[in-house]
């Protein structure tokens, strides 16, 4: 199986950084998974097969990565932070609203594909909590008002 | 966004290029950018190390380790290649500094790498950056890849006939891989499982090699001490504690963000000058000096120098740098679960103490939460929490041991209001499922 050309010639680069091919592991797992939308048996056996690891040893490390996954999700992954700066400043009522408003719960999927919805640790925005990464975006400074026009704008670009 | 905010007590020395448009190497240069560097390549490697050892600069990242000490324990003679390695995996609950630099100077980490690498003799740095900064990452690979087109970075750095290669490498989603030696193990393209110490990292590291691993404040500070000498770094902060370091104050505050200010700053002032105070009329009922790993702080022992020896006096730790401030709207009990409910998830799951510890500790205070908590359970948390400590591969355990017997020491009578039966007097009725008493 092939990837993207710009994930190809990051991947052939990256082998030339370590003594070792299976150190380009785990941030290629990633740049897979947003290619392909989830880390298949296809990519998994691919990765294993370039990299001399058994389909086990990929296994292994992608299930200690809270960001990798096997099964696809959404479009748009929203990540609320509930940790203790955004727990102080509202991260558990954000929580509750996303859950309300897509109808569904932690790593759940809206029947459209459209969205998923995660409970996540500290994402590293503590000062301008509270906040959500939806995919690799960061909005901070939330209010459920807020959260609902980040969450508008998202709906309006998926369904374009 | 991650907005900067400013107060007119900040020294400004890590900070000092943030929002200047320094992400471009060309700004970088007019901001007196990667001179620190060239002036280490004409510096014997015990000399830089001397400097670093006598600014009083310790590591950023929690521990506070000397910073020129663990330099010096890089054997000088090695059959290995030795490395150095930025730990950029900010993860700990409440820090959000490092983020800041990589947005703003991600050419001062490189710098830093740099002059790292020339003072332990080695040609191979990397900058592991956590996977959630995706965008963080994109600017720190564009840096690089400037550095090396201006021959900064590569064969003979500087036309100086020294070599060096920095690389980028990303995580996917861990905390416990910002414990140094899982930063290895997952940099290796492993499980992000500690390794035990001795040997330390410094004498064996990433494959086997002799390994300088700071965080990424650390390397970005070290450029500034180059430049304005130990005396100048030592001289900003308090004896043994030199420099200045990013503060993030988050929370129940006016005015949170990122603020730099001299090692040894006062905590209440902190909260209530640089910080705004606690907003809607609250009163203050507890601070977390450091990140959640450090032991909570009551309202009267507050007034403390913030720097690693004046805070560690306390029990408790500078840490990480992450100033999350409690409000008396808040139910402690409430707070050590979510704090514990992070560490069990984030356990590794190695060692016995922290794998059973955490679990056990968060399945007792969701029911202490939900008005099932037994009085015995109080003293058990503490006791259980001593036998974590040092009992471990790494100090996960102990992050979650110790803040655990703060809570249960200091705010007993939370915990006593919340037995058998009783609401959380906290909550809205309703909103917590209550669990049944066990006899």
């Amino acid at each position: 199986m092939k990837f993207s050309p710009e994930f190809e010639s990051r991947f052939t680069e990256m082998l030339t950084h370590y003594p070792t091919k299976r150190s380009v592991l785990v941030p290629t797992l990633l740049y897979a998974q947003d290619e392909v939308g989830a880390l298949t048996d296809e990519v998994i056996a691919e990765l294993a097969q370039r990299l001399d690891l058994t389909e086990l040893e990929v296994r292994n490390v992608i299930s200690y990565y809270s960001m990798l996954t096997t099964r696809p999700r959404g479009k748009y992954n929203v990540q609320v932070c509930t940790n203790i700066a955004c727990m102080l400043v509202g991260g558990e009522e954000l929580l509750g609203h996303c859950k309300k408003r897509l109808g569904i719960g932690h790593k759940g999927t809206t029947q459209d594909g459209l969205f998923s919805l995660e409970e996540v640790e500290c994402i590293g925005a503590c000062s301008w909590a509270p906040a959500i990464q939806v995919n690799y975006d960061f909005h901070e400074n939330l209010t459920t008002e807020k959260l609902d026009k980040v969450l508008d704008d998202y709906k309006k670009k998926g369904t374009q | 966004m991650a907005s900067l905010t400013s107060h007119p007590d900040e020294v400004k020395v890590v900070s000092r290029r943030f929002g200047q448009g320094a992400t471009g190497i060309d700004r970088y240069l007019q901001l007196d950018g990667y001179k620190a560097v060239q002036k280490a390549l004409s510096m014997q490697p015990d000399a830089i190390i001397n400097e670093v050892k006598n600014s009083g600069l310790r590591g950023r990242g929690g521990a506070g380790f000397s910073t020129g000490m663990k330099w010096s324990f890089v054997p000088k003679q090695s059959a290995k290649p030795k490395y150095v390695l930025c730990n950029g995996d900010e993860s700990e609950p409440g820090t959000c500094k490092d983020r800041l630099i990589f947005e703003h100077d991600p050419h001062s980490v490189i710098e830093g790498v740099a002059i790292a690498a020339i003072a332990v003799q080695a040609h191979t740095g990397f900058i592991y950056i956590r996977g959630e900064y995706r965008y963080l990452s994109v600017i720190m690979q564009k840096a690089i890849k400037d550095a090396y087109a201006k021959g900064f970075l590569g064969k003979n750095i500087f036309g100086s006939g020294y070599d060096l290669d920095i690389h980028w490498h990303g995580g996917a989603g861990a905390y416990e891989v910002g414990e140094e030696s899982a930063l290895m193990e997952s940099l290796e393209g492993k499980r992000g499982i500690p390794r035990i110490r001795p040997p330390f990292p410094a004498v064996v590291g990433l494959w086997g090699g002799p390994t300088v691993i700071n965080n990424a404040e650390t390397l970005a500070s070290v450029p500034a001490i180059i430049l304005g000498g130990a005396e100048w770094y030592s001289g900003l902060g308090t004896p043994k504690n030199g420099g200045t370091r990013l503060f993030c104050l988050a929370g129940n505050l006016a005015k949170p963000g990122v603020y730099e200010l001299p090692m040894g700053y006062n905590l209440k002032k902190m909260i209530y000058d640089v910080g705004g105070g606690i907003p809607n009329d609250r009163a203050l009922k507890g601070v977390v000096p450091g990140g959640s790993s450090t032991p909570i702080l009551l309202p009267e022992e507050i007034d403390v120098a913030m720097d690693f020896d004046s805070v560690a006096k306390t029990g408790s730790m500078l840490g990480s740098g992450g100033v999350v401030v409690l409000d008396d709207t808040n139910c402690i009990v409430k707070f050590a679960l979510r704090t514990m409910k992070f560490y069990r998830h984030e356990s590794c799951g190695w060692c016995i103490p922290c794998r059973e510890g955490t679990d056990w500790l968060e399945k007792t205070l969701t029911r202490f939460h939900a008005g099932a908590g037994l009085k015995k359970d109080i003293d058990n948390m503490y006791y259980l929490s001593e036998n974590m400590l040092g009992r471990t591969f790494c100090p996960l355990g102990d992050a979650a041991a110790m803040p655990t017997m703060a809570f249960v020491k200091k705010f007993r009578k939370e915990f006593e209001d919340h037995l058998e039966g009783k609401p959380c007097p906290f909550e809205k009725a309703g909103t917590v499922e209550q669990l049944p008493v066990l006899a």
